[in-house]
């Protein structure tokens, strides 16, 4: 059996809406990894300690309440402070089109709407491995301009 | 960038944070090896490894949460390792402890970390062994074990914890579940959560009569709400002076042994390849144990 990846699937804000986080975080432990479910309402600051601690090498945020565009970004510059700019950050819940091309260059490598099938999620993680593996950055730090587009 | 698993862990022992969680990781990976533990310079007189247990949904993490609280706030560098089921099937898992104890995503002299039980049998995989003694050569004075949800026959977190905490909760059965031999029997403490529904105190009475009976020193037991707060004080006061029993250290002993062959059972190399030929029919079991127990002459 190989080391599964660990992930840490965190609800950043005021936002009580975690049924998508839950289903993602499932669907992950279904794929075989190690998932870290934080709860809800957890500061940036808060979700950067987890993920230290718990040595998590993916970071899924799910947002459903507009403050996508402040937390997001927030989180990976404080990832990056933190010495964990290697972590790879992909977001996810109700995120307008418009938004994506900011949260890209903030380090978000991925954003996952409604609709999005498990194996898509799946087939990012797998790629993103594949890519940290060839020393690609592409972590929330790195500075690979690659993002997840969908194939 | 290139840093050694062994210079990984000699920063997590300076003081590291993230070497801390990066050493953890490579212990549990088998990447750092049991000699390297071996050698790390234990504190002479240390806080007994508490371990909690119980069956799902009495609150163990809640109550954690209490200890966690009142340990930090008292200047204690609290450890916690929570662990949760890895699923038979697919390898993964879903870890959930954290959500019930926000204490641990704040404070700097709190470490929180999930791990899933892997291949391991029981309610503790016993890698948490030597995850310990990492997180105590690295200062962390404090060290809490949080099993899987656990009850009657499942023991091993006597392989790992010095003392053990066993968490029961009203309305899990009737008194002749109390009278049952097993986990119960090597408890240093016995903590009847929930007191604030119905049955609590019926609960408590029901443990407190089968042990009455016991031929060895039975431990004390208490009733808590991780709501209310009630009792908390008491529980904490008591876990300050549990001692060690040694009418358990025997079987604490042997549970430690059986955990340590299995885990040398799941390391063996052949494991995997052997465990498909037993699937396939090309193998039986009892051949496949006698191959991975042969004694390696070379």
């Amino acid at each position: 059996m190989s080391t599964p990846l660990r992930i840490v699937i965190a609800k950043p804000g005021l936002d009580g809406h975690d049924r998508g986080a839950k289903v993602v975080a499932r669907a992950l432990r279904d794929a075989g990894h190690e998932v870290i479910y934080t709860g809800l309402r957890r500061t940036p600051e808060q979700i950067v300690r987890i993920v230290l601690d718990e040595d998590a090498g993916f970071l899924g945020l799910s947002s459903l309440s507009g403050a996508h565009a402040h937390l997001f970004p927030r989180t990976c510059e404080l990832l990056v402070e933190a010495g964990l700019g290697n972590v790879v950050v992909f977001g996810g819940g109700i995120i307008p089109a418009p938004d994506h091309h900011e949260l890209y260059s903030a380090g978000v490598r991925a954003i996952f709407g409604p609709g999005t099938t498990s194996s898509e999620i799946s087939g990012f993680l797998e790629q993103a491995n594949h890519r940290l593996g060839q020393d690609e950055l592409v972590g929330c730090g790195g500075d690979s301009d690659w993002h997840w587009t969908g194939e | 960038m290139n840093i050694s698993p062994a210079e990984t862990l000699a920063a997590a022992v300076r003081g590291e944070r993230l070497a801390l969680a990066r050493s953890l990781t490579l212990y549990e990976n088998g990447e750092l090896g049991g000699e390297e533990i071996s050698a790390l310079a234990q504190p002479a007189s240390e806080f007994p490894v508490i371990g909690i247990t119980g069956a799902p949904g009495v609150g163990k993490s809640c109550l954690i949460d209490h200890i966690v609280q009142a340990w930090s706030s008292a200047g204690h560098h609290v450890a916690v390792i929570a662990v949760d089921p890895t699923s038979p099937i697919t390898g993964g898992a879903l870890l959930g402890d954290r959500l019930r104890m926000s204490t641990a995503d704040s404070a700097d002299n709190v470490y929180f970390r999930s791990i899933a039980t892997r291949r391991h049998g029981g309610s503790v995989p016993t890698v948490v062994k030597g995850m310990l003694a990492i997180l105590r050569a690295a200062g962390w004075n404090r060290c809490i074990v949080e099993t899987v949800g656990a009850g009657q026959g499942d023991i091993r977190v006597a392989a790992v914890a010095e003392r053990i905490v066993l968490l029961e909760a009203p309305g899990r059965g009737d008194g002749v579940q109390a009278e049952k031999a097993g986990l119960v029997e090597l408890a240093d403490l016995i903590v009847v959560n929930k007191a604030d529904l119905d049955g609590a105190e019926k609960t408590a009475d029901e443990i407190r009569q089968a042990l009455e009976v016991a031929t060895i020193p039975t431990p004390t037991i208490i009733l808590t709400s991780a709501i209310t707060g009630e009792g908390i004080d008491e529980m904490l006061d008591s876990i300050e002076s549990l001692e060690f029993n040694p009418h358990t250290a025997s079987a604490r002993t042997r549970e430690c042994l059986r955990a340590m062959w299995e885990q040398k059972l799941l390391d063996h190399p052949d494991f995997d390849d052997l465990l498909v030929e037993v699937v396939a029919g090309n193998l039986s079991v009892e051949a496949a144990l006698e191959k991975l127990t042969e004694i390696d002459e070379g």
